[in-house]
């Protein structure tokens, strides 16, 4: 389980996170929603240990990752997975090298053993037969799921996504979002998605937190997320004029 | 007080980068690929550069020294003197600062502004020591090579412009090469190229790795990698003349 503990940080003198106190639940999808500039990947990145908060304490389980060493640091940070928003894939490397980058640094298995790990990965995300591809050669689409498949080569315990369908098209994203909820629940692990697209919320979002200008506004299931009366989050949900105008139209009946 | 800032932050850094490798293996296979960047891809450049040198030394000491009084196997003197004292190493790794320099800042910067090093300080890779280390290595092994072939190069190129241009015979200049030869001077252009190497590589990759913003800033980070690190070479060339030969 990963808690948020009272979660402070500024920039100078701006408050971007102010006071959050949020627990992720263990095996589920846990999403984090708000709008551009609501503090979003700052909370992310204080969670997986890319940013240190000004106060406040994060927790994974019984640990609290800001009063540990860098080598436990580390140590934790093995149990992690992240797929970040531009990927991060090496441009240098092929998928193959992409995927296999942290079983070279960090286990002594045999060159057989990686391959075999890499093709299920790749297999895990539909995307067989492409290793020796680069980044470059791949569609944008195709390589967040090569950032995923790298993401889970050491079967981590936690999967960070950060905002996983951006730039992609509805479909696509759509296919993203499935694919994170499936290696979820198969694999058993704790995801924790940052995103504004409502698709994901409303189809992979077991538990949500909404935040706007640093605050947590709101924290629900996606059964709850309709049905509220919540100011921010219907602002959030209801931000197209089309949904305005279906929301009214539904209201009226 | 930037600077002061800049150098605590160095300082305070310098523990992370010479921490214990994760895997010996993929530290040495990323040395051996840095020292061929640098050693192959500097070899053309440094070679034509210490040729020029050597050959504009031998015909303007010919100019000089053409009024009799001092025998013409001199030229072979100064022009060895002069590149293994100064030439060799010291333009050597101003060259270096810019080419190799820039490429490290800006390889190191792009990575963090892409993600990468987020991407493998979340794996638990130690970044500073995985990018910065081999970097190290590899110019300590590489640079001091490049000096020599330089050194090399530079005499050849004085060879052919005193014996071609100026009208030494070849026994006058090898004369003049071995003539009042103190391997202590080597021992110094060694001692320089292995500081100015560590300098160049230091200080791009600082630059480098707290990049932040954008391409303007990278670009920033790339010419102040260069700058800093003409200027430290200077700064240390002083230095060690003060202490190994004042």
């Amino acid at each position: 389980m990963i808690r948020a503990e009272n979660i402070v940080k500024t920039f100078g003198s701006q408050e971007v996170l102010r006071d959050i106190s949020f627990t992720f639940d263990d095996g589920k999808t846990n999403l984090i929603i708000g709008k551009s500039g609501a503090g979003k990947t700052v909370f992310l990145k204080i969670l997986v240990g890319l940013l240190q908060p000004t106060s406040g304490a994060v927790w994974f389980d019984d640990i609290d990752v800001c009063c540990i060493s860098k080598e436990q640091h580390r140590e934790l940070r093995m149990q992690i997975g992240m797929l970040f928003q531009g990927n991060a894939l090496f441009d240098s490397l092929t998928v193959e090298e992409n995927i296999r980058f942290p079983m070279d640094m960090f286990t002594t298995r045999t060159a057989k053993e990686k391959l075999k790990q890499v093709d299920y990965c790749l297999e895990r995300v539909s995307l067989e037969g492409i290793n020796d591809k680069y980044p470059s050669e791949i569609s944008g689409g195709m390589q967040k799921r090569v950032g995923i498949a790298r993401a889970i080569v050491l079967n981590p315990k936690y999967l960070f996504c950060d905002e996983p369908n951006s730039g992609l098209d509805p479909k696509t994203a759509i296919t993203i979002d499935d694919l994170i909820s499936g290696i979820t629940k198969d694999n058993k692990i704790t995801t924790i998605i940052n995103t504004h697209d409502m698709n994901s919320v409303m189809e992979i979002g077991d538990n949500i937190c909404l935040l706007s200008d640093g605050k947590l506004a709101w924290k629900g299931r996606k059964e709850e997320v309709l049905d509220n009366d919540n100011e921010v989050l219907i602002d959030f949900i209801f931000a197209s004029p089309f949904l305005q105008r279906l929301r009214s139209q539904a209201l009226s009946k | 007080m930037q600077l002061i800032r800049d150098l605590g932050k160095f300082i305070a850094w310098l523990p992370d980068i010479f921490s214990k490798p994760e895997n010996w293996g993929m530290y040495y296979k990323e040395t051996v690929r840095q020292m061929y960047d640098i050693g192959i891809g500097s070899m053309s450049i440094v070679m034509l550069i210490s040729g020029f040198i050597g050959a504009v030394t031998a015909i303007q000491f010919s100019y000089q020294l053409s009024g009799g009084f001092i025998p013409d196997y001199y030229i072979g003197y100064i022009v060895r003197d002069i590149m293994i004292i100064e030439m060799a190493a010291t333009l050597t790794c101003i060259v270096l600062a810019g080419k190799v320099g820039s490429t490290m800042a800006a390889e190191i910067g792009g990575m963090r502004q892409k993600e990468h090093i987020d991407a493998m300080e979340i794996m638990g890779v130690n970044t500073s020591s995985y990018l910065v280390l081999p970097k190290l290595i590899a110019s300590v092994i590489v640079i001091p090579l490049l000096v020599t072939i330089a050194l090399i190069v530079g005499i050849a190129g004085g060879y052919i412009a005193a014996t071609y241009v100026a009208g030494l015979t070849p026994v006058e200049f090898e004369k003049g090469l071995r003539f009042l030869f103190d391997p202590y001077n080597v021992v110094m252009m060694y001692v320089k190229a292995i500081t100015f190497s560590l300098i160049i590589t230091s200080v791009a990759c600082f630059q480098g790795y707290f990049v932040s913003g954008g391409s303007i800033e990278l670009g920033q980070a790339s010419t102040r990698a260069v700058v800093f690190g003409s200027i430290n070479i200077l700064i240390a060339d002083l230095i060690i003349a003060l202490l190994l030969m004042g």
